[in-house]
């Protein structure tokens, strides 16, 4: 709730409001998004994440809640390295992700 | 004996030929005017320049006729190939020279006909038309034999392709399955013409030979013409620009999709993922199937091994690059960041160590280097020891070089800075790429193989041999793709016993961890990897070894031995 009293814009998202057409079509082809553990694995080991706020495991939170465009901006930042598809315990294909968001 | 000069029955064969001459020639019209204006240039100059022309000459005659690579691959393939190729060929010579030094048959009411068909007409069926003398005979049906015995192993490759060495083999549609057919028909309907002057069968040869040529244009069949095209362009050094035009279309038409590359590729460990290949590739961009080849194009690891054994030297990745290149992916990269990291280097030394991703993740591999400088008193420093920054190959990887651009920008800036002379790299996807795509003139680039057995060789390290048994694996950017074979095992002999993998060197199989394929998934790497390690224990060493972190992170997850870098390796003896 926004009573006007804040510094800095709400963070807070109206999960019945959103729109999650990107996220379900992601899901779709890609259904080892299902299979994150939110470990940050990928985010620890980000040679992108080393110089700016590049995180993969929060890029998928910032979908689920619909914040399409901030996820978007955060993949301009990747060096498609694949560093985060190696460390990733459930063997999610990280890389093909990060495109599939884009396209 | 018939003694008409001109016999209806050579209508079929004529109408063939003035078609599938035609579709040829419109055919090199138009992919030469695809072509960029100054590959263009460059195919004109090469046809009169003596080195590509006589290269032309050469490789006409060895790949067209002799087919030489499939001949060093699989030499009852190369026989069937030459056989039918060769055979075909010298037929059409033969019976030229036949016809121009013999007169023809007699009685023939030559004078009636003259008027009529000597100006666009000449008689083709030689054994129809004119006299044969014994040597003639002899040699024409030597010749006709020899192809009916090359379709003979056709046959048997077809019914059974496993007595030929071949496991798996492309699986044709009906058009191929009807046009295989006339091609298989059409030597044996012209030998039982010949022996028996049957007018049937004479007929049935003539539109055997309609049905093929009819079809040619439309088949896989359409190589035979095209390749000669291919290996033309390819001489006069055109590169693969644009998917499906000019140079790339000449490549698609020259596959045969003879199928040899389905074996060899490491995704054949199973019939779905064969599918993947690259004859299954070419067959789709040819067709036309944008979605099937760009998947087929993500999918590939791009290890390279089907270009290697390919008897065409199609370049296949190449074509599946540009092709990766053509999905809309809208990834905007935006590496401005880099800007903030500061190219001050902290000291000048002669040789400049970049670990790159690969390696941060295996740091055995840099602890093993940092110990062999050292040990050898070289003057080195890290470039990338507090984090790094991606040397740009996988974004290249997935088509997109000009999104690379910032960091070999930076990376080339922070080279420079540290006043090295030498760039050591522990990983073969940087080495190719800073081998290819930057501008690092009057610094020395090399793998640490090869840095390492320069080491030993100049005496700066000094080593001592132990008894254990290693088999060593070509990583593919390293082997494949700048053929160093032999300064890693030079360097193991050193140390330890070297024994063979089943597959070596240029046919070495992919460890299927590839950063070049996109959509595997992590169960059907898993397959390749197992098959891959299987090849490797061909001959039950104690270790493996390997130079790619990559390789070494994969293999570590399926082989029951231990998997070491040649550097760790090298480190222990020192
Ligand atoms: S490493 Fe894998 S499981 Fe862990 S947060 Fe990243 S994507 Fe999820
Ligand atoms: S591929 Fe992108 S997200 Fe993954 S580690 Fe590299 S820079 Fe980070
Ligand atoms: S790409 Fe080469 S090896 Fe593969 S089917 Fe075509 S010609 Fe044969
Ligand atoms: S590059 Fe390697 S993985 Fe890709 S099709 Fe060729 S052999 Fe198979």
């Amino acid at each position: 709730m926004d009573f006007g009293f804040c510094l800095s814009p709400s963070s807070h998202v109206k999960m019945d409001s959103v729109d999650l057409t990107t996220f379900n079509r992601l899901k779709e082809i890609n259904p080892d998004v299902n299979t994150c553990i939110a470990c940050g694995s990928c985010t620890a080991t980000c040679t992108a994440g080393n110089f700016t706020e590049m995180s993969f495991r929060r890029m998928l939170l910032m979908l689920q809640r619909g914040k399409e465009d901030e996820a978007k901006k955060m993949i301009q930042r990747c060096m498609l390295c694949g560093k985060c598809t190696l460390v990733c315990p459930r063997g999610i294909n990280i890389r093909k992700i990060l495109l599939d968001i884009t396209r | 004996m018939n003694s008409q000069i001109f016999h209806p029955f050579v209508l079929p064969f004529v109408l063939g030929m003035a078609f599938v001459l035609t579709y040829c020639l419109v055919g090199l019209i138009r992919v030469i005017s695809q072509l960029p204006k100054d590959d263009r240039k460059k195919f004109w100059r090469s046809l009169v320049t003596p080195k590509t022309a006589w290269a032309n000459i050469r490789d006409l005659f060895g790949d067209c006729l002799f087919h030489v690579k499939i001949w060093k691959r699989n030499p009852v393939l190369g026989y069937m190939h030459t056989a039918i190729a060769f055979g075909w060929f010298m037929i059409i010579v033969i019976g030229h020279v036949m016809l121009f030094t013999l007169k023809p048959l007699q009685g023939v009411e030559v004078e009636r006909l003259q008027g009529m068909f000597t100006n666009f007409y000449y008689p083709i069926f030689f054994k129809y038309f004119a006299e044969e003398t014994p040597v003639f005979a002899f040699l024409m049906d030597f010749f006709l034999l020899m192809i009916i015995s090359g379709i003979l192993i056709a046959v048997v490759k077809k019914i059974h392709s496993k007595i030929v060495g071949v496991k798996r083999v492309m699986h044709f549609g009906f058009a191929d399955s009807l046009i295989r057919f006339a091609l298989w028909t059409i030597f044996p309907f012209r030998l039982i013409a010949e022996k028996t002057n049957i007018m049937a069968f004479w007929w049935l040869y003539s539109i055997d030979l309609l049905i093929f040529m009819c079809m040619l244009p439309f088949t896989r069949y359409m190589h035979i013409p095209t390749e000669a095209l291919f290996i033309l362009l390819r001489h006069a050094g055109i590169k693969v620009t644009e998917p499906r035009k000019g140079y790339v279309l000449a490549e698609l038409y020259s596959c045969p999709s003879c199928g040899l590359c389905i074996d060899a590729c490491p995704m054949s460990v199973n019939d779905k993922m064969s599918g993947n290949t690259s004859a299954y590739f070419m067959k789709k961009l040819r067709n036309k199937d944008t979605e099937e080849s760009q998947r087929i194009a993500e999918t590939c690891l791009m290890c390279g091994k089907c270009v290697k054994i390919c008897p065409l030297s199609i370049e296949s990745c190449d074509i599946k690059f540009s092709q990766r290149a053509s999905i809309p992916y809208n990834i905007n990269s935006d590496h401005s960041y880099l800007n903030v990291i500061s190219t001050e280097a902290e000291k000048s030394s002669k040789v400049l160590y970049f670990a790159g991703c690969m390696t941060q993740l295996t740091p055995k591999i840099m602890r093993a280097m940092k110990q062999i400088m050292e040990k050898a008193g070289e003057d080195y420093q890290f470039m990338d020891e507090n984090g790094v920054i991606c040397c740009g190959r996988p974004m290249m990887l997935s088509g997109k070089t000009a999104e690379a651009k910032a960091m070999v920008e930076k990376n080339t800036e922070l080279i420079k800075k540290s006043g090295a002379t030498k760039l050591v790299l522990s990983c073969p996807i940087c080495y190719k790429v800073f081998k290819e795509e930057y501008h690092l003139e009057g610094i020395e680039i090399q793998h640490h193989t090869q840095y390492i057995d320069e080491l030993v060789k100049t005496g700066k390290l000094k080593v001592s041999k132990g008894d254990v048994n290693y088999v060593y694996h070509d990583p593919c950017e390293l082997g494949r793709a700048f053929e160093i074979y032999d300064e890693p095992r030079e360097v193991l002999e050193n140390v330890g016993n070297l024994r063979k993998a089943k597959s070596e060197k240029e046919i070495s199989i992919c460890c299927g961890g590839s950063l070049g394929s996109f959509t595997l998934t992590q169960q059907e790497r898993d397959e390749i990897t197992a098959n891959s390690v299987n090849d490797l224990m061909f001959n039950n060493p104690d270790e493996i070894v390997t130079a790619c972190p990559l390789c070494l992170k994969t293999f570590a997850r399926k082989s029951p031995v231990k998997v070491k870098d040649i550097a760790e390796v090298v480190s222990e003896k020192i």
